[in-house]
């Protein structure tokens, strides 16, 4: 790890972290697909699991939508564990079924799931063995997206994991360039490619791309900078390949996103006048975009529920720059690494990792905050006991990154007060 | 192993939350890990409901794997019953939980609950989410109102003949509406309703179950199990007539009737129907003959069929279900309508079945709605599996007389309207106005071009002399897919190759429209 950003504010409160096991009412990683698909257009994702999982994502991610969605269930039945069908067998016909219908596709997932996990079914050599047979036209890849190994958003974090690893090897003599890892929204990809051109720094690579066969090489000159504080994993992997991370705040807000930019500006030797002059307008214009929202969120006290581990950053967009007051940060896990520059920016509050549900709802019930960010599962019953809640899936559905949709994510919290002002009944 | 994109059930443990959450005092402890909360969201977002479903997870991780996780569980049921204090408690377990095989029935017993604990058995890799609803229900009937049976019945004397009402469920396509409908039908017939479950049923209301002198069975799928078991138990017949639709509300009166030995002649001379005015009125000339293609749960299916035929004088071109349970009273309905039923519990096959069909409209679940938006083809949903928009603000039945008021306009509405269908076929030819026009009231489709409907490339051996192209173009959109493979499978039974526009006018000769 390289130098943080320059931490502002480091002689405040610090957050208190402590951490808690419980019930805990969060996604599986197997959720991470209804966003990676929709990234990765030329991958599909199958997941060897149960019906549970195949009702999981289409609950997760109103599938009707799609004529035919890039993803699909395979799911497993009484026959295949009592071993009266050889399961690499009936996969093989499966993948074969899937890829019969898609032609188009060049990347196929094997997603593993609780179920497969337990009976410890060996997607790894079955993606190297489809992959084997199915070469150069379809490469088959594996990840866990299991709900008893990932929470919620690990599922990309294993995904873009296992992309990295199939990835070219740089070697010393390549020239450095900066990969951007984390599934953005095209149109903010867009935005900070403009960025990062502006700054001077180039190639800027992102993972995963739009296409899963026009990856990065990665190797000793790659720095690489997280646009999403989940990606422990991956981060990981891109080290073990001698990448060379570069730690930061994360892009939300006005000053998140300058303080990433600069970052990798830092990191590439870019001077401090040219990041100002690159970010100065655009910062400017994000600020004003968030001054629209803060009047109604200034003052407002705050409780996150553990969903994402997008909350620490959040937590800290809401209180620098909204004026909120945070009662209690929970985050599903912190990976302390990456997460410190936030940690250091956050004002002295209960940051809680893991989860216990109820007993988080004693303590939201108990100080009543004025918005509550949570999950689908509690988000009206909360409502209905007279809370203001924003549901925190959209968090990540939606584009939030950078200035230009620093408004945007302003505007998804101030909302629900919005709207009981407007409400008469 | 089977390939899915999409599921119409959720695994049988998604119909256990169902009777849980429609239930009051009643909690259910289910052995599963982190991410089968999912279904939660169910009940709170799709039926808005105002509090969380009645259930812990245990949400083992792998880390628990090589440690305790039986212990694990019996912590998570003492402290669900400490916290939530409920009159009786399910415990079970999900399709993960199942495979490593912690007992959750003796474990619950272990802990020594003061109240009454019923261990699932649902087998997830082989069940489906009805299935595990009508186990769960059956359970918990047998478990509580067990201990009722076998002794003497007091006879009814003067009392006023009562009934049960079974199978109404949390997420259920209308049952909040139909038994408001149902109770207030029985109540005009002079029966008094006992209890109402699962839907808004405790535990000690399934105790009193034996009390009634029958049971109404309102979703076979989900209460024809408990109802079985409870006529061995307490010697009470059950209906079996679904009353959806004017007939056979109109049956069920008469059955509920002679099983409580009241008269229904005054209910059946004051019906409160519009449907039978409605669809006799000029304006529903129009519906004559309009092709349906229907597919839900064996119940709604078959319901709908006999509406569609006999109460709007639609033909049913195709009826499916993916209650394989329930297949059986499918393929009848559908031979009776001289159709092979569809029985699969795969999507892109219905899908297939509709473009093939061209139907003029689609009656299914929120998926064929679906299926239909994109083939352009006018649609209602009219079963489970249910979204978020069958929860109406309004009271809107699909059972009982106000029921098939609500199945007409429901049936009715994604159509053209009579007079307007009539007045596009007499002005299809004026240059100022498009025959490929949608109904005026679908005002969404209306600004957008309309979707194609879907013609299939049919008979590839045919071909269509271009001037029988252009006449094809003039007969209006919604019935032209029909006339194109009418006049195609009449060319190829003529043995035709090349389609004429006296072919085309030969093939509407004989197919008499």
């Amino acid at each position: 790890m390289t130098a943080a950003a320059p931490v502002p504010g480091c002689d405040a409160p610090a957050p208190r972290v402590r951490s808690e096991r419980g019930q805990r009412a969060v996604f599986c990683g197997l959720t991470g697909i209804v966003w990676l698909h929709r990234k990765i257009q030329d991958a599909f994702f199958l997941v060897v699991g149960s019906r549970t999982c195949a009702h999981l994502i289409q609950s997760a991610a109103g599938v009707m939508i799609f004529a035919e969605p890039r993803f699909a269930t395979a799911i497993m039945e009484e026959r295949d564990l009592a071993g009266m069908a050889d399961m690499h067998d009936e996969l093989d016909r499966v993948v074969a079924q899937v890829l019969e219908r898609r032609p188009d596709i060049k990347t196929l997932f094997l997603v593993g799931s609780c179920p497969s996990e337990v009976i410890k079914l060996d997607l790894a050599k079955a993606a190297a063995r489809l992959s084997a047979k199915l070469m150069p036209d379809v490469r088959v890849l594996s990840y866990s997206g299991s709900g008893i190994e990932t929470t919620f958003t690990e599922g990309e974090d294993a995904c873009l994991s296992a992309l990295a690893r199939t990835a070219p090897r740089a070697t010393a003599d390549d020239p450095s360039q900066l990969v951007v890892v984390g599934a953005l929204p095209d149109v903010v990809e867009d935005q900070f490619a403009r960025l990062f051109d502006e700054l001077g720094i180039a190639p800027v690579r992102f993972l995963p791309g739009r296409r899963s066969t026009e990856l990065p090489k990665l190797g000793p000159n790659t720095r690489y900078l997280l646009a999403q504080p989940f990606l422990g994993a991956t981060a990981a992997t891109l080290d073990s390949l001698g990448c060379v991370g570069v730690a930061a705040p994360f892009p939300f807000g006005a000053e998140g996103t300058t303080a990433w930019l600069s970052a990798a500006a830092n990191a590439f030797g870019v001077p401090a006048s040219k990041v100002r002059e690159v970010t100065a307008l655009k910062e400017n214009r994000a600020k004003v975009a968030i001054a629209r929202h803060a009047g109604g969120l200034r003052g407002k006290r705050i409780m996150f529920f553990p969903d994402s581990q997008l909350e620490p950053p959040l937590a800290r967009f809401l209180s620098r720059e909204l004026g909120a007051e945070l009662i209690e940060v929970g985050t599903p896990y912190l990976h302390g690494r990456w997460l410190a520059p936030e940690l250091a920016l956050l004002p002295g509050v209960d940051v809680v990792e893991g989860a216990d549900v109820d007993r988080q709802l004693d303590r939201c019930r108990a100080a009543r905050p004025d918005l509550t960010i949570c999950g689908l599962g509690l988000a009206n019953p909360l409502e209905a006991e007279g809370l203001a809640t924003k549901w925190s899936i959209e968090l990540l559905f939606t584009p939030t990154h950078g200035y230009e949709q620093a408004g945007d994510l302003a505007e998804l919290f101030a909302r629900p007060l919005a709207r009981r002002e407007l409400l008469e009944v | 192993m089977q390939l899915a994109m999409w599921t119409y059930e959720g695994p049988p443990h998604v119909g256990a939350m169902r009777v849980a959450t429609a239930m009051r005092g009643v909690h259910y402890v289910l052995h599963a890990p982190q991410g089968d909360t999912y279904a939660d969201l169910l009940f709170t977002m799709i039926e808005r409901r105002a509090a969380r479903p009645p259930v812990t997870y245990t949400t083992f991780q792998a880390r628990d794997l090589g440690g305790d996780t039986a212990e694990q569980l019996k912590t998570a049921i003492s402290d669900a019953y400490e916290r939530f204090r409920p009159e009786a408690m399910l415990v079970g377990a999900s399709c993960t939980a199942e495979l490593i095989q912690d007992d959750p029935g003796g474990l619950a017993a272990a802990v020594g609950l003061p109240v009454p604990v019923v261990a699932l058995e649902l087998p997830a890799y082989q069940k489906k989410e009805n299935w595990g609803a009508a186990e769960t229900f059956y359970r918990l009937v047998r478990t509580l109102a067990g201990p009722a049976a076998g002794g003497e019945r007091t006879p009814r004397g003067d009392r006023r003949p009562s009934c049960n009402i079974l199978g109404p469920t949390a997420l259920g396509f209308r049952h909040r509406d139909d038994v408001a409908e149902i109770r207030a039908l029985l109540g005009r017939l002079g029966i008094e309703v006992n209890v109402v479950a699962p839907l808004g049923a405790s535990p000690a209301d399934l105790a009193r179950l034996g009390e009634a002198d029958f049971n109404v069975v309102l979703y076979p799928e989900i209460a024809n199990t408990a109802a079985q078991w409870l006529k061995r138990a307490f010697a009470q017949p059950f209906t079996t007539v679904v009353p959806i639709g004017v007939g056979a509300t109109r049956a069920f009166v008469e059955q509920v009737a002679a099983l409580a030995g009241v008269d229904p002649s005054p209910v059946l001379a004051d019906e409160r129907t519009r449907l039978p005015w409605w669809s006799r009125s000029v304006d529903s000339n129009y519906l004559t003959g309009k092709r349906v293609f229907i597919f839900g749960d064996a119940t709604h299916a078959i319901a709908c069929a006999r509406v569609a035929a006999t109460e709007l004088g639609f033909e049913v071109v195709g009826l499916g279900t993916y209650t394989r349970e329930f297949a059986r009273e499918v393929r009848a309905k559908a031979e009776e309508l001289g159709l092979e039923a569809l029985i699969t519990d795969d999507h892109l096959e219905v899908e297939r079945s509709i473009v093939e069909l061209q139907p003029e409209m689609v009656l299914g679940t929120q998926m064929e709605r679906h299926i239909a938006k994109r083939l352009g083809i006018p649609c209602a949903v009219i079963s489970a599996p249910v979204h978020v928009q069958d929860f109406p603000a309004r009271t809107s039945p699909v059972m009982g007389f106000e029921g098939a008021n609500v199945l007409f306009d429901t049936l009715v509405h994604p159509l053209m309207m009579g007079l307007e269908e009539h007045l596009v076929a007499m002005f299809r030819d004026d240059f100022e106005f498009s025959g490929d026009a949608l109904p005026s009231h679908l005002a969404s489709a209306g600004h957008a071009a309309p979707a194609p409907v879907v013609e299939p490339a049919g008979e590839s051996s045919i071909v269509w002399e271009p001037a029988a192209e252009q006449e094809l173009k003039k007969i209006p959109f919604f019935v032209r897919g029909k006339a194109r493979r009418n006049t195609e499978s009449f060319a190829k039974n003529a043995g035709i190759a090349s389609i004429t526009v006296e072919t085309l006018y030969d093939a509407k000769a004989h197919f008499g429209r």
